[in-house]
């Protein structure tokens, strides 16, 4: 025990202040006693040696600042302490840094590498798979690694050329000029800018120059004739400053030129692929649950901090869909909660709040703006406190609702007392979203649920990248809104859909002028009048079918917003029935 | 119930009646899975007392800090205003009528703590001046139009307030064109109306004049469009004979952005007077003053999660309101995770408390390591009684408690000692805040620095680190990651953490592996990203899936050798493609029309 006080009134200690002036003179002036003398001394030896020392030459303020490297040491420490917590384990240097130049041949140099990484079944693997092998030491700078990855699955090569049927049809296009040999115009058709015509042309030169008779040699020559030269640069000088501009100042891309056509590959759609997808048997599902069952453990905990006027939201890799959706489950079973899907591409906060007044409050009313809304719900939620509401948003940081305004209203629905918002977001540089303003609004608790889980639901609607867009959900929407109508009608739409298909190739199509479709469709008896066109222009108008849109020249275009391919069979189907 | 369709993106649930009436009380939420023994209940109340106090003393205290800002600025308002009283004909007077008198309100960059600040002011003039203040904020005003909709809005809502409700009318004339003509008549109206009534209790302060001024307070003047506020100025000034208008801008940076938003044309038409809120440093000071270097509230911090809640302060975002949730994250962690946080209360309360411990916890408090520290150092005897009797241990922890009650308050007279001594020495070698002083002295002995020197020795006995305590962990918070964690998360450094490296999160032998490699193991996420990292700006699909291709052939186990290699391999493809869409979503890569089948990188860093 080193203290002997104890807690009786004569022994605490009693210090009287005496001011500044009064001190600095005690200290200085000859009259004080031993101790103070000695005091003194080091005192001023110990200014000394604060002015010898270089670092401590700051400005008045600097003390006040601590350092760059305590801040990060600080907010570093405890690595160890918490487990889950992966924003520790790298620094941000490894992060954030500069682009640099890379090759195109190390992705699958990097590949190769990590085929034969040494695994307990690598053995086993190397002889089942002898080219993989092969592979390795071919490895060296100027070839390109994917070459022999094609060799080995050379059993797809002879269909290079011939893309599946339902690709072709969508994609390939006549045109004038491309050759008929080279498929890189092809899904190109759709991109009317100028770096994609440029490019292609490249690739014909390149072609042309090669001639050699393996396509995938050709495209892979270029790049190798560029390394050489560049790498020596590099070796010579591996300047950081000089990476950065080297890096920058090319616009000019070195990838390889294959493109999935030649591939058997196929772009699947959404259903295929879940089929495809439902075959792979999980790995690592034992550290999963593990993972997910140190989640649920804080379910109680998320609800007393919601409680107590925290919002909470969830980061890290992994669809957290499930988790909330058993957070859901286990705990917001009794109370009031609205469910909001932010990956899903109709959502709005228009439709988020019509949710609330409408369901949650039973109001039948109408808003002029959503402002109004938003202040007719506050004052309803203020008004009485016995309300609560709970709101669950998987991917706050959407497409749809990382706008300012939509986060500024969210926000400020999450600020009420008794508006619980747990969230969840994805993308990388979602924090970006809120400035301070809007993260006091947020009041956020964070927590990493990293989870590992894919993101099923959450691309399931996006258009993306190699997944056909199957159209089916604007075909079915199509049929069902022209079943509705009059044959007339019919024929008017089926008029304006022929006539986009005619001009589907022409880039420079902006739709059926107003004047035109008239015309034709008095032609075809299907109209008498420019006023019943009108009308019915605005019910297709109405049900999304067509938008209009004026030209330059003031007239009014008609066009309708769906993909040819969905079009074509529209009109296959059209015919078939009839 | 589904919470996934097609059509539409979102689901209520509504609990029927009954079951919704009967909501679950706070507390639950805090005892669930703990200990009935461990006296969660009384620690949730303890909690909630304690916070209760601790907020109202910072709101008591912001009271305070602003009071004299307040009251300089009121008593502007008030001498401004009487020049619009006299009704001289004098020139120079004449000259003046045409400023509107404008306080430039300078507040700092920390805009979470304005809201605070206006609302507070606005009551004080309410209180003081006028019943007509009005704020705006830059979003809200668009164009002029929308201010002018929104300040006659807001003034006629003040004065349903004042005037008994007669709204409907005013309803109306929300929707209407808004002119300043239209505000003058309004005023004169409203004066009119008002003044041969005598004036009602609420007026005895502001009722001094027989025209009350109109004051407009623009929050972040630096947002507004210059078109706007030129626009407004040069409006209202024609207008200010029959509209009695005061400005009051809210600045967060400097005073010269007037006159860089405003030509000399407008801001000649103002009469501006600075203003200097309290900087929030020295807003902070106070703050730490009053809640933490204070016998009057038992929670402590210890060194690291200051230094945390400092450092967010400092290098984010200035906020005070922040700090202060930080602060309550960490009481409620406290009584949250600490079981013997139930001692954590004044100091005859816990001594009462210390009685009804349970078995429970004083193995608890057995198994603090400053309390066996404290044990080894006693007698053997004493040592057996410590760890089998229950009374002398509860007796013992009596007068360990009032030690460190004793500590505490001794502690801190000689830190503001220690404070007073050094802050005025050259360099401040100590440093100039108190606050870096205590961090200091809570993470170690102070005289072992260098800068300290045995200059004060009479303090060595008083300015032990916590850690010296026994039974500190009662009152001290120490969990300083927790809050890292959730107060200032990282979610890039966590993906790429998680993509990264796996085994950080899995915990699963084959997944580990040396730094900045992969096993072919890996989750499929993890190696679509390894290999993308390995391009510059754009990626080839094409190369991009063969090259996944074969790392995840060679991962596979061989004897899935039934299903045939055509089908593998459209697995394969599958996978991949479910990768780079997830990818996609975290945005990394984005989808590019500059090349076919590519697409662009988003990010630089990884490598």
């Amino acid at each position: 025990m080193m203290s002997k006080l104890e807690l009786k009134e004569d022994k605490m200690l009693e210090v009287q202040f005496v001011g500044d002036d009064d001190v600095l003179n005690h200290i200085l002036d000859r009259e004080g006693g031993a101790k103070l003398k000695k005091e003194r001394a080091q005192l001023l030896v110990n200014t000394k040696k604060i002015i010898k020392k270089p670092e401590y030459d700051l400005e008045e303020d600097g003390q006040e600042v601590l350092k760059d490297q305590n801040y990060v040491e600080v907010l570093g420490r405890d690595i160890q302490e918490s487990l889950k917590n992966g924003s520790a384990a790298d620094g941000g240097n490894k992060v954030y840094s500069f682009q640099n130049r890379k090759h195109s041949e190390k992705m699958a140099k990097l590949a190769s590498e990590l085929a034969k990484t040494p695994r307990k079944n690598v053995s086993l693997s190397l002889k089942n798979d002898p080219e993989i092998m092969i592979n390795i030491p071919q490895c060296s700078k100027g070839h390109s690694a994917s070459d022999k990855v094609q060799l080995k699955n050379s059993d797809k090569s002879e269909f290079l050329s011939t893309a599946p049927s339902g690709l072709r049809k969508r994609l390939i296009v006549p045109r004038s000029h491309s050759d008929s040999e080279s498929e890189y115009s092809a899904s190109n058709s759709e991109d009317d800018d100028g770096v994609a015509q440029e490019y292609e042309e490249d690739t014909d030169e390149v072609i042309l120059n090669q001639k050699i008779p393996s396509q995938n040699r050709a495209i892979s020559a270029p790049v190798c004739k560029e390394t050489p030269s560049k790498k020596m640069k590099r070796d010579k000088t591996s300047d950081l400053v000089e990476e950065y501009f080297e890096a920058h100042s090319s616009s000019k891309v070195l990838t390889s030129d294959r493109t999935l056509q030649k591939l058997k590959r196929a772009k699947l759609d959404q259903q295929t692929l879940r089929n495809l997808l439902s075959k792979v048997s999980p790995s690592f599902s034992a550290e999963l649950k593990q993972l997910n069952q140190q989640y649920e453990q804080l379910f109680h905990k998320w609800m007393l901090q919601l409680r107590l006027g925290f919002n909470i939201v969830l980061y890290g890799l992994g669809s957290k869909r499930d988790l909330l959706e058993r957070f859901r489950t286990t705990v917001l079973q009794d109370s009031i909660h609205v469910v909001i899907n932010g990956f899903f591409p109709g959502i709005s906060v228009k439709s988020i709040l019509n949710s609330i007044t409408e369901e949650v409050l039973d109001h039948m009313g109408t808003f002029r703006s959503v402002l109004d809304q938003l202040d007719w719900i506050v004052n309803k939620f203020k008004e009485d406190s016995s309300l609560e509401l709970f709101l669950l948003i998987h991917n706050l940081d959407s497409q749809m609702l990382r706008g300012d305004k939509s986060q500024q209203i969210i926000g400020q629905l999450s600020s009420l007392r008794n508006i619980y918002l747990m969230a969840s977001i994805d993308h990388l540089n979602a924090p970006l979203m809120w400035d301070h303003a809007k993260q006091s609004l947020y009041n956020w608790l964070w927590y990493e649920t990293t989870t590992y889980s894919p993101y099923t639901e959450e691309t399931s609607y996006e258009n993306s990248l190699l997944v056909k867009q199957s159209g089916s959900l604007p075909l079915s929407s199509l049929t069902h809104v022209l079943r509705s109508l009059t044959p007339n009608a019919r024929g008017i739409f089926r008029l304006l859909i022929k006539y986009q298909l005619d001009n589907q190739d022409n880039p420079s199509y902006i739709g059926f002028s107003f004047q035109d479709f008239y015309q034709q469709c008095r032609e075809a008896f299907l109209v008498n009048s420019d006023l019943t066109l009108r009308a019915q222009l605005t019910e297709f108008r109405d049900h999304k079918l067509i938008r209009t849109k004026k030209g330059t020249d003031g007239v009014e275009y008609l066009l309708i917003p769906v993909d040819s391919g969905t079009l074509n069979d529209f009109l296959e189907k059209e015919e078939e029935e009839s | 119930m589904a919470t996934s369709s097609v059509s539409k993106g979102c689901f209520v649930f509504k609990p029927n009646f009954k079951k919704r009436k009967i909501s679950v009380p706070v507390e639950d939420y805090f005892n669930k899975g703990k200990n009935e023994s461990e006296d969660s209940k009384l620690r949730f109340e303890t909690y909630q007392l304690i916070w209760q106090q601790m907020k109202s003393e910072t709101e008591q205290l912001q009271e305070e800090l602003n009071k004299n800002l307040f009251d300089s600025l009121i008593e502007f308002l008030q001498k401004s205003y009487s020049g619009f009283q006299k009704n001289s004909k004098d020139w120079g007077c004449q000259i003046k009528l045409r400023e509107i008198p404008t306080a430039a309100l300078i507040l700092g960059v920390n805009v979470t703590d304005h809201d605070l600040t206006f609302r507070s002011l606005t009551e004080a003039l309410q209180n003081n001046v006028t019943p007509y203040v009005v704020s705006l904020q830059a979003k809200d005003c668009p164009d002029i139009k929308h201010f002018l909709q929104k300040l006659a809005s807001q003034l006629t809502g003040c004065c349903v307030d004042e005037e008994s409700k007669e709204g409907s009318t005013q309803v109306a004339q929300k929707k209407t064109h808004c002119s300043m003509d239209s505000l003058s008549s309004w005023y004169m109206n409203i004066t009119q109306k008002t003044d041969p009534k005598m004036p009602r209790k609420k007026r005895t302060s502001s009722s001094q004049w027989q025209s009350p001024p109109v004051v407009l307070i623009l929050k972040d003047m630096e947002s507004f469009t210059t078109k706007v506020l030129q626009d407004f100025i040069i409006m209202s000034s024609q207008h200010l004979h029959e509209f009695p208008l005061i400005l009051i801008f809210g600045i967060a940076t400097s005073p010269v952005i007037i006159h860089r938003l405003l030509p000399h044309a407008v801001s000649s038409l103002l009469c501006i007077e600075l203003f200097q809120s309290l900087s929030c440093k020295d807003h902070l000071t106070t703050v730490l003053d009053k809640l933490l270097l204070t016998t009057q509230f038992p929670f402590k911090l210890s060194e690291k999660v200051l230094q945390i809640l400092t450092n967010i302060f400092l290098y984010h975002d200035f906020s005070i309101q922040n700090f202060i949730k930080g602060l309550q994250l960490s009481l409620l962690e406290h009584f949250y995770s600490q079981p013997l946080s139930v001692l954590c209360c004044n100091l005859p309360e816990a001594k009462r408390r210390i009685n009804f411990l349970s078995d429970n916890q004083c193995e608890n408090i057995r198994r603090l390591p400053s309390f066996r520290r404290y044990v080894e150092k006693q007698a053997s005897e004493k040592q057996v009684a410590l760890l089998t009797d229950e009374r002398f241990l509860k007796e013992e922890i009596q007068s360990l408690l009032e030690n460190l009650h004793a500590y505490h308050s001794n502690y801190f007279l000689v830190l503001r000692c220690l404070h007073q001594f050094t802050s005025s020495l050259p360099k401040y070698p100590l440093g100039r805040q108190i606050r870096e002083l205590y961090c200091t002295c809570l993470e170690k002995n102070i005289w072992d620095s260098e800068e300290y020197v045995s200059a004060l020795q009479l303090l060595r006995d008083y300015l032990l680190p916590p850690e010296t305590q026994p039974l500190h962990e009662v009152v001290y918070f120490s969990a300083a990651h927790t809050l890292r964690e959730h107060l200032n998360a990282a979610p890039r450094i966590a993906l790429h953490t998680a993509l990264n490296n796996p085994y950080y999160y899995l915990k699963n032998e084959a997944l580990k592996s040396e730094e900045g490699c992969i096993p072919n193991v890996a989750p499929d996420i993890c190696i679509a990203y390894k290999l993308h990292l390995e391009c510059s700006r754009l990626i080839n699909l094409v190369d991009w899936s063969e090259a996944f291709a074969t790392v995840v052939t060679a991962a596979e186990k061989m004897d899935a050798n039934f299903i045939t290699s055509e089908e593998r391999n459209e697995i394969i493809h599958a996978r991949f493609i479910r990768a780079v869409s997830e990818l996609e979503l975290l945005g990394f890569i984005k989808p590019t029309k500059q090349k076919t089948d590519h697409v662009a990188r988003l990010t630089w860093g990884g490598c």
